[in-house]
């Protein structure tokens, strides 16, 4: 068994950026990117806040080379996969056995919704161009296909973990001599399904999120997607950049208390940290930041603070939820906080928490509230923890 | 490692379930669709569960308990699920309500469930199994997927006794729209006709295939799992054979070592065409048996043949319904699973015998 994992490319899109370069930009402005709907067409128009990426679905498609009429699922997904292939520089992937492992959680829900419209009157009509890509497994297709990938191509889906699970799996394909390469990470759009759907729920903020905080009222949702390039001991060396850092920790742990809410203890999260710290072999001192799950519930970040306090208790590192800039972009937020959990590495970045104030009454810590350069991150610990109880922990190491 | 199945559980459009008769009384189907017939629930969950939960939800719950109970375990090491399209029906509701009604007064039941990862969350949380727990949602390939993560797992010394299982829900609605994509017959015919029909299109089918996956070797497992190789749109046929034989070659195997090759012919002319090629040129003189005809065409059928070989093995013994050429009079220790869907997706599977 191969073994060790590195990273060697990273792309995002998200509210607050269409690249790695522009979230870097927003993060040190602390510049959020929630605001009104304004591409998704629903009646919670003006009521609810989103953090929508800043181009309607034509100039997405168009940016990511693709038809007009694409899923803006598959769209975000090619532009950030891309910019993550780009950013490694590999010579010829085809070189060696590369594969693409992504996740989402609705694939192409946003044309589908166009879709059942005319359908639910007529089971005759209904353009079926807008169902054929229905499938999550279609967009991880779609964008395949795009950047010339064959060797391997699979799709995960467990809810907010997914494409943490994502980046894991390729980890693990990697280290079974499976594959050299793999593109990991994930992608969800906004769609009228998820929003009603969390909706009824009734833990969305018709705020703006304000994660670990005493007074936090729900999260904000949020698109895009987040890759970063995973390769093995071998092609790093044959690379002419140094790789950003290896994947030296992970693990998945199952909460096995409700179908949506967390244990009040946080079982879930507590042995997705816990595990992830024994395989990569450190202690609770050594992580020099946690990029939280932070949804922003009351019930999320009640499970995963008291998780943390066990765990962590008495020293913690500085920790902030991104999804304070982001909003939850559910299967695509474990690739997109992947991402921010190795620039941090790379850039020595502590994210601040915005718009925190109080904290929770049953922790004895908080999270970070200002942006902070030139720390020295070595080991960070990104968190995400999905309905199903599907908890997921990962932690990167610097070279 | 060898990796064994230790045991299986299939609920299908056939009495595979809760019978101990392999494949006797086949159930004939007139039509272009074939349903699952649905064991009583009542004995894996109370009725209070049941009624909240969904076709799909209750198939993989149960053919998952079931398993498990055939292979003594009580707490598997790990739970993954391969399926393409998830909870359909949750799905198709909760969209429908949305329409219907302007996205006012939704109740929340439906998407809750609606995730994809709902039949594993539910065995993890029926088990209190705090165990790894995945879900893979990729097209012709869900089950592989899992199936390659189980057998990682296993490597990695990280868990066993790891339960893994494919499964889809046909919905009247999928079922309408798939047709309309021309996934299925246009006309109704035998499902014991299937193959005999060379017309355009399949018969839909359903199901749940669940295993118990170990390292540890024991007379009563069913079978070892030795391979698997997945194949993204291979180029022609002779990539197909190469692909193939190199597949057997790592495994220091030769087509004429193979017992049978249970193949996915599906009765649809536009992709049965590689399986009629295939029969007489790299399986030539091969034993070789079908399935679909049984459980119809879906995106994880390949875990309905793998419950199919793992159990031919196991009773020494091919069902005469699934046999399309006996070239030769073997008890079969090795058996190849090719199937491939929608020409797109192929998989290879190894099984042998311990």
């Amino acid at each position: 068994m191969s073994s060790s994992v590195y990273v060697a490319g990273l792309g995002v899109i998200s509210a607050i950026g269409n690249n790695v370069a522009e979230h870097l930009a927003s993060f040190e402005r602390e510049e959020a990117g929630m605001g009104d709907i304004s591409h998704l067409d629903t009646i919670h128009r003006n009521k609810l806040p989103v953090a929508e990426v800043k181009l309607n679905n034509e100039e997405l498609a168009a940016k990511a080379g693709l038809p007009a009429d694409m899923s803006r699922t598959a769209s975000l997904s090619l532009i950030a996969a891309r910019e993550a292939l780009n950013d490694a520089a590999i010579p010829n992937i085809n070189d060696f056995r590369t594969g693409f492992v992504s996740a989402n959680t609705v694939g192409g829900m946003d044309r589908s919704e166009h879709f059942f419209i005319d359908f639910i009157e007529d089971n005759s009509k209904g353009k079926l161009r807008n169902v054929f890509d229905h499938e999550c497994g279609s967009m991880t297709e779609i964008v395949a296909d795009q950047l010339g990938i064959k060797d391997f191509l699979t799709t995960i889906s467990t809810a907010c973990s997914s494409s943490a699970n994502a980046i894991f799996y390729a980890a693990r394909l990697i280290k079974n001599e499976v594959l050299d390469i793999v593109i990991a990470g994930g992608t969800d759009a906004l769609t009228k399904f998820t929003l009603n759907g969390f909706n009824t729920l009734m833990i969305l903020d018709d705020e703006f999120c304000k994660p670990f905080d005493e007074h936090r009222e729900g999260l904000n949702l949020g698109e895009g997607a987040g890759y970063m390039v995973l390769v093995s001991e071998k092609v790093a060396k044959t690379l002419a950049k140094q790789p950003y850092c290896k994947l030296s920790g992970y693990n998945n742990s199952n909460d096995a208390y409700h179908q949506t809410a967390s244990s009040p203890d946080g079982t879930g999260s507590y042995l997705a940290m816990k595990g992830a710290l024994e395989k990569s072999g450190l202690q609770p001192t050594d992580i020099d930041y946690i990029n939280l799950h932070g949804t922003g519930t009351p019930n999320n970040d009640s499970a995963e603070g008291t998780a943390i306090k066990r765990l962590f208790d008495p020293v913690y590192p500085p920790m902030s939820s991104t999804k304070s800039f982001t909003g939850h972009t559910l299967g695509a937020s474990g690739g997109i906080e992947a991402v921010f959990s190795v620039l941090a590495i790379k850039h020595g970045i502590i994210y601040p928490n915005l718009r925190f104030e109080t904290r929770m009454n049953e922790l004895p810590f908080e999270p970070e509230k200002t942006f902070l350069k030139g720390q020295n991150v070595n080991h960070v610990m990104s968190n995400s923890f999905g309905f199903g109880g599907n908890c997921t922990s990962l932690i990167f190491s610097g070279i | 490692m060898k990796i064994y199945i230790r045991s299986s559980a299939c609920i299908s459009p056939q009495n595979t379930f809760g019978n101990e008769n392999f494949l006797t009384g086949i159930v004939e189907y007139n039509g272009t669709r074939l349903k699952a017939i649905e064991p009583d629930y009542k004995e894996f969950a109370d009725p209070k569960q049941l009624r909240r939960m969904s076709h799909i939800i209750k198939m993989g719950m149960a053919a998952a308990m079931e398993c498990l109970k055939k292979g003594n375990t009580e707490m598997p090491g790990a739970i993954i699920t391969g399926t393409a399209y998830g909870c359909l029906e949750d799905t198709v509701t909760f969209l429908t309500r949305t329409i219907e009604q302007n996205e006012e007064l939704l109740p929340p039941t439906a998407f809750i469930q609606s995730t994809h990862n709902t039949v594993a969350a539910q065995i993890a949380l029926m088990l209190k199994c705090h165990n790894y727990n995945n879900t893979f949602v990729h097209k012709g390939i869900s089950f592989e997927s899992a199936l390659l993560d189980a057998m990682m797992l296993l490597k990695e010394q990280e868990a066993d006794n790891i339960l893994v299982g494919g499964t889809d829900e046909m919905t009247d609605t999928s079922f309408t729209i798939l047709s309309r994509l021309g996934l299925y017959k246009r006309w109704p015919v035998s499902n014991l006709d299937l193959y005999a029909t060379k017309t355009r299109g399949s018969m839909g089918g359903e199901g749940a295939a669940f295993f118990l996956l170990t390292d540890k070797a024991s007379e009563n497992n069913l079978a070892e799992l030795t391979a698997i190789r997945t194949i993204y749109k291979p180029e022609n046929l002779e990539d197909i054979e190469k692909r193939v034989e190199s597949f057997l070659a790592e495994n220091n195997l030769k087509i004429k070592d193979i017992d049978l090759v249970i193949t996915g012919k599906s009765g649809d002319t536009a992709h049965d065409d590689i399986y009629e090629q295939l029969n007489v040129s790299l399986f030539n003189g091969v034993n070789l048996a079908n399935y679909k005809h049984l459980c119809g065409e879906y995106p994880t059928s390949s875990a309905f043949a793998l419950w199919l070989a793992s159990n031919i093995i196991k009773n020494e013994l091919v069902p005469e319904t699934v046999i399309e050429r006996n070239a030769k009079n073997t008890t079969p220790k090795r058996i190849l699973i090719y199937n491939h869907y929608q020409k797109i997706y192929h998989s290879l599977m190894l099984v042998s015998a311990i």
